[in-house]
């Protein structure tokens, strides 16, 4: 009977799911495993080499799973803000006790484990999210529970934007997409596409020929819907509310973000995304900068060419499995953890990269499927949660190997190597995973 | 499921397959349209690494080695690898200043960078390697390299083997040298430049890949594009290192030169050109500095007087001179001259070192007793000769005879810059006295001086063709390579090379006359009992300017021997510059040699005669004003000879453009028609 039971209870896994976690999860080994390969290794397991270590952190992750697995549904629900505390106050204490890592203090040493809080803290963010969300007295048509969830959101962003782990605490941002599904209207995603197209054009067009071709699309839009204009004074005021904003964001925000608030390094990075050539009235002396701090914003350009190259080698097959010339040699910073993408591409060309964004896309795909088939809108949001956090990760860890986005030091999901990264994404879909298999009553 | 959250569910995932359609779009292009990653993955992953196999060895006849290589340390810096050095151990280590390394540090980053090796200090003495090692872990970034350089066993034979070097960019232009890169070594003189194509074996290219701070690691693709390197071929002398060593011996504190060859072969025995150097002095750290050194001195021992230094013959080309007379019938072995001290058909008088009736009776006696007047006027008779039709005529045969000889242009051995001398033909007379002249106005050839010039080499190829009684192989050092004795580099040295058809009763007659110089006429003090010696003495007359004069110098002593006469084994030819009689000198050393190579020890009898070459000092001082002088002269005459070459060049470039302006006019009123 027992037996029956629980037979029944693992069929209701969501295979698919789990099929892909598992692939990833082995195509990040066997890149990882690539990367580190020495043709002098005599054993398959070199003690002190990532790929180990990852192995055992896939174990640990994989036992995890199963616990969550044998947990109820309902505990999630019940300490989604208990969890969300302690995760504040695990951000809290590591902006005071962190341990400093190039430059960031977002990592906590506990017993010789390091630990980034930042990542974790995804999971509770997750949670309370969907909890707040699905409590019965949320309306989230109104702007004050949005700003309520908002607030909930980006309290770690800015947490660990503290921490100076600027990459970790952008992915924070992808919450809005969660929210949107939930009822956030679609012009703050507009908005926001606007503004990030409106900065880009600041740094890409001169800012005199900017301010015309503003002042010339608004009073385009005015005489096209002037109609509209006539009929309602609102949306006049709008407009001309559109277009001081946009004159006064590009012609002073900008240029005072970019000398005042931004660290030479991020403009460094978003200048060798565009392709340019850094200003000079943005390049600053860093006095508190170590001597080395100019070689490093040259870095930035440098990784992201010698990604390049790896990729951009590898042709339609790629060089084949430990053939990688620049990836086993080196010659791609960082190339284990962020850059791991190199490794695919250099050696198994664009079909692998295929398949790799084929397997991604899929998984997210599948993951958007059954949120909307929850009953509970706990699930639901949690699951595009999930959802979000994947997309976020893959989309910019991509685009920045091939140059499509600034270098913002964040991990490919399940395969760039580390212990806290690839624990936070399984236990993230594993509560997925478990929350899935009763998707047809209504946990609260 | 409200229709609000089913549109929214559409969008985001459109956003998704919109995000990964942008990546695949640019990753298609990436990674099949811009080959330039491809070339750049290339470029900085896989190194090109040359190997350089050791150079051939050198061996003598016996065996010995004569050239070898031996390892030597390059001491390499990569500066990013520095830490805490300790300056003052480094200093003891290296017996340098702090100042010095300092800069040293400072150079290496400024010339390659951080990260990358670069050189620190070239070859390292011994002791230095020893300090290094002794202390190495103390000196963190700095590293020994292994490198192999040219090495000589023993202080001799350096015009023989000679040295190599880098090559420079001007050889680079050259079609000799197109397989050479810089940096690459090659042969500069002697053997090491004749056989560089066998010696140099063969470079070997790895292809290895290497890391981001240019430390190489695995084999690209496990080596299957690699050639590997063939060592350079060893090569087997004909050099007998003992003789040569004893030869160097004699002739010390002597300017000169001696030259021993085997008849049978051709084979070089000994060549020394005296004085020498060390020829380890040529190589490694200090060589352009010890080159400068030595090329600066008076006594130029860079200069191989074996196969450059033309001398005239004197009496020794006698043997030559009846030679030529007896075939072609001017002289019968009979014919006699009535010497008395002096030959005095020319309307002057040419001396004779004897006076005694009968000394010049017949062929034999007056070689026997080098008389002048014999000589002289056989070769009269010679150019005379009323078959030949005229003395023109009649000097061109006799020009025929010497060039068959190997006499007036390089034989063609197997070291580099070989001198020709100088055979003088009727052209060349015509051209002096202008057509007007007679067989009195060159009497002086006949008897080894006036305008004939020899080379030392030629003077013993000339006693092989008289021991093998009409024939010689082309003289060289090089009996086999790599054990295979028909390389095709020594096939010019097989080939036997015969001479104008003389019969052999004339080479008896003159073998005898030779074996008889040294039994009882100028050469007594040349014999060795038990072994028959042919030989003949010479003393040559020379002149040089001193101060702007030309001054009559010295004789130079002279001596050319074979022995032993029925079954040669070996031809010697001496000369000791401005040493007087060549039987005072050269003979002793000549007969010296061959009884070291023939009885393989010097009798107790003549160790005085060894001890009196040994501490014979004949270099005189006037060589330095010469020499001094003659420097001097040799600047005015480059001088002159780069005026003239300019001007050349500028009248050169003037007749191109009035050339060019013709052509343009001409074009013109073409195309104006």
């Amino acid at each position: 009977m027992s037996q029956q039971v629980s037979k029944s209870f693992f069929a209701k896994i969501d295979g698919y799911v789990l099929l892909m976690y598992l692939a990833l999860v082995a195509i990040g080994l066997c890149a990882i495993y690539s990367v580190e390969h020495r043709s002098a290794d005599t054993a398959f397991f070199m003690p002190n080499r990532n790929y180990t270590k990852q192995l055992m952190w896939l174990g640990y992750s994989l036992l995890a799973g199963t616990f969550i697995l044998l947990t109820d549904s309902r505990f999630f629900v019940s300490t989604a803000f208990l969890g969300y505390a302690v995760g504040i106050l695990l951000l809290l204490i590591t902006i005071f006790a962190g341990t400093d890592v190039k430059g960031s203090k977002s990592w906590l040493i506990v017993g010789g484990i390091g630990l980034q809080p930042g990542e974790m803290c995804k999971i509770f963010t997750s949670l309370a999210l969907a909890k707040y969300l699905s409590l019965s007295d949320v309306n989230f048509n109104f702007w004050r529970y949005r700003l309520q969830g908002l607030a909930i959101s980006l309290l770690p962003a800015v947490l660990v934007l503290a921490q100076n782990e600027t990459g970790l605490a952008l992915v924070y941002f992808c919450y809005i997409l969660v929210m949107y599904r939930e009822g956030l209207p679609g012009s703050i995603l507009v908005a926001g596409m606007s503004l990030i197209a409106l900065v880009i054009s600041t740094l890409l067009v001169d800012k005199i020929i900017l301010l015309i071709i503003i002042t010339v699309l608004c009073v385009a839009t005015g005489v096209i819907f002037r109609t509209i204009f006539q009929r309602k004074l609102y949306a006049g005021v709008i407009l001309v509310g559109v277009w001081l904003f946009s004159v006064l964001f590009s012609q002073f925000a900008v240029p005072f973000a970019f000398k005042h608030v931004l660290k030479p390094h991020h403009i460094d990075r978003i200048y060798s995304m565009l392709g340019k050539e850094v200003p000079e009235n943005y390049k600053r002396a860093n006095p508190d900068d170590e001597e080395g701090d100019s070689k490093k914003d040259n870095a930035s350009e440098y990784n992201v060419l010698q990604s390049k190259i790896a990729i951009g080698s590898g042709g339609m097959l790629g060089k084949g499995f430990l053939n990688g010339t620049s990836t086993k040699n080196q010659f791609v910073p960082e190339q284990h953890t962020d850059f791991i993408f190199c490794a695919v591409g250099e050696q198994f060309g664009f079909v692998g990269s295929f398949v790799l964004i084929g397997l991604y896309i899929g998984l997210m795909l599948r993951i958007v499927y059954k949120a909307e088939k929850q009953k509970s809108v706990f699930s639901r949001v949690y699951a595009y949660a999930v959802a979000a956090i994947l997309f976020f990760h893959f989309a910019i860890n991509i685009s920045m190997t091939i140059g499509l986005a600034p270098v913002i030091g964040i991990t490919l999901p399940l395969l760039s190597y580390g212990g806290t990264s690839l624990m936070s994404f399984s236990v993230l879909l594993f509560i997925f995973l478990r929350l899935d298999i009763d998707r047809h009553a209504s946990i609260r | 499921m409200d229709s609000v959250g089913k549109s929214r569910q559409i969008v985001i995932t459109i956003i998704f397959i919109c995000t990964a359609v942008v990546m695949l779009v640019r990753l298609f292009f990436l990674q099949n349209f811009e080959s330039k990653y491809k070339a750049m993955a290339n470029d900085i992953a896989i190194y090109k690494k040359v190997v350089y196999p050791p150079r051939g060895i050198i061996y003598d006849r016996k065996g010995k080695v004569m050239l070898s290589n031996t390892t030597i340390y390059d001491l390499v810096v990569t500066p990013s690898n520095i830490k805490q050095l300790d300056t003052v151990q480094l200093c003891l280590a290296l017996g340098m200043e702090k100042d010095w390394l300092i800069k040293q540090v400072k150079t290496s980053i400024f010339k390659n960078g951080y990260v990358r090796q670069s050189t620190f200090m070239e070859q390292l003495s011994p002791e230095q390697t020893a300090r290094f090692l002794e202390n190495a872990f103390l000196f963190t970034g700095f590293e020994l390299v292994e490198r192999s350089i040219r090495t000589y066993p023993k202080p001799y034979a350096s015009m023989v083997l000679g040295y190599i070097g880098e090559v420079s960019l001007d050889m680079l232009k050259k079609t000799r040298f197109v397989s050479y890169r810089q940096g690459d070594y090659t042969g500069l003189s002697g053997l090491e430049f004749h056989y560089e194509e066998a010696l140099r074996g063969q470079r070997g290219v790895h292809f290895l890949e290497r890391d981001k701070f240019n430390r190489p690691r695995d084999s690209y693709k496990d080596g299957t594009l690699d050639t590997p390197e063939v060592s350079g071929k060893s090569l087997e002398l004909y050099l007998d290192a003992d003789l040569q060593e004893y030869a160097e011996k004699l002739m010390v504190n002597k300017i000169g030169s001696v030259v021993a060859i085997d008849p049978k072969t051709g084979g070089i025995l000994a060549m020394v050109s005296s004085p020498t150097y060390d020829p380890n002095l040529l190589r490694g750290r200090d060589r352009s500095k010890n080159y400068a050194a030595l090329y600066r001195e008076p006594t130029r021992p860079l200069f191989n007087r074996a196969t450059q230094a033309t001398y005239p013959p004197g009496s020794t080309i006698k043997p030559m001179t009846g030679l030529v007379a007896l075939n072609i019938g001017a002289i019968t072995p009979n014919y006699g001259f009535p010497c008395f001290g002096g030959y005095y058909y020319c309307s002057r008088r040419i001396g004779c070192e004897h006076s005694g009736g009968g000394h010049a009776a017949n062929f034999r006696e007056a070689l026997a007793h080098s008389c002048n007047s014999y000589f002289c006027h056989a070769f009269r008779l010679t150019v005379d000769y009323k078959d030949l039709g005229g003395v023109k005529k009649g000097l061109q045969k006799w020009h025929d005879y010497y060039s068959s000889f190997g006499f007036g242009h390089p034989i063609g051995i197997d070291i580099p810059f070989e001198k020709g001398g100088m055979v003088p033909d009727s052209n060349f007379y015509n051209k002096l006295y202008r057509g007007s002249w007679n067989s009195c106005t060159i009497v002086f050839v006949g008897m080894g001086q006036g305008e004939l010039l020899l080379t030392p080499m030629q003077m013993a190829n000339a006693m092989c063709i008289i021991a093998n009684k009409g024939y010689y192989y082309t003289p060289h050092f090089v009996k086999s390579i790599n054990k295979n004795e028909k390389d095709s580099l020594l096939m010019p040295y097989l080939q036997k090379r015969v001479v104008l058809n003389i019969p052999n009763e004339t080479f008896d007659l003159v073998q005898r006359a030779m074996q008889d110089v040294v039994e009882r006429g100028t050469a007594v003090g040349a014999a060795i009992p038990g072994i028959e010696i042919c030989a003949k003495t010479g003393t040559a007359e020379n002149k040089a300017i001193v101060n702007g004069e030309v001054k009559k110098m010295p004789n130079h002593s002279m001596f050319v021997t074979f022995a032993p006469r029925n079954n040669p084994k070996i031809a010697i030819a001496v000369a000791v510059e401005n040493a007087g009689f060549g039987a005072t000198w050269a003979a002793p050393i000549a007969s010296l040699l061959m009884e070291k190579y023939l009885n393989d020890s010097i009798s107790s009898k003549r160790k005085y005669l060894e001890e009196k070459m040994y501490k014979a000092h004949l270099i005189n001082k006037y060589v330095y004003t010469i020499d001094s002088a003659s420097r001097v002269h040799d600047a005015i005459v480059y001088q002159q000879r780069m005026e003239r070459k300019h001007y050349n060049d500028s009248m050169k470039k003037a007749k191109d453009s009035i050339a060019y302006r013709n052509w343009v006019y001409k074009r013109i009123n073409n195309t104006s028609h």
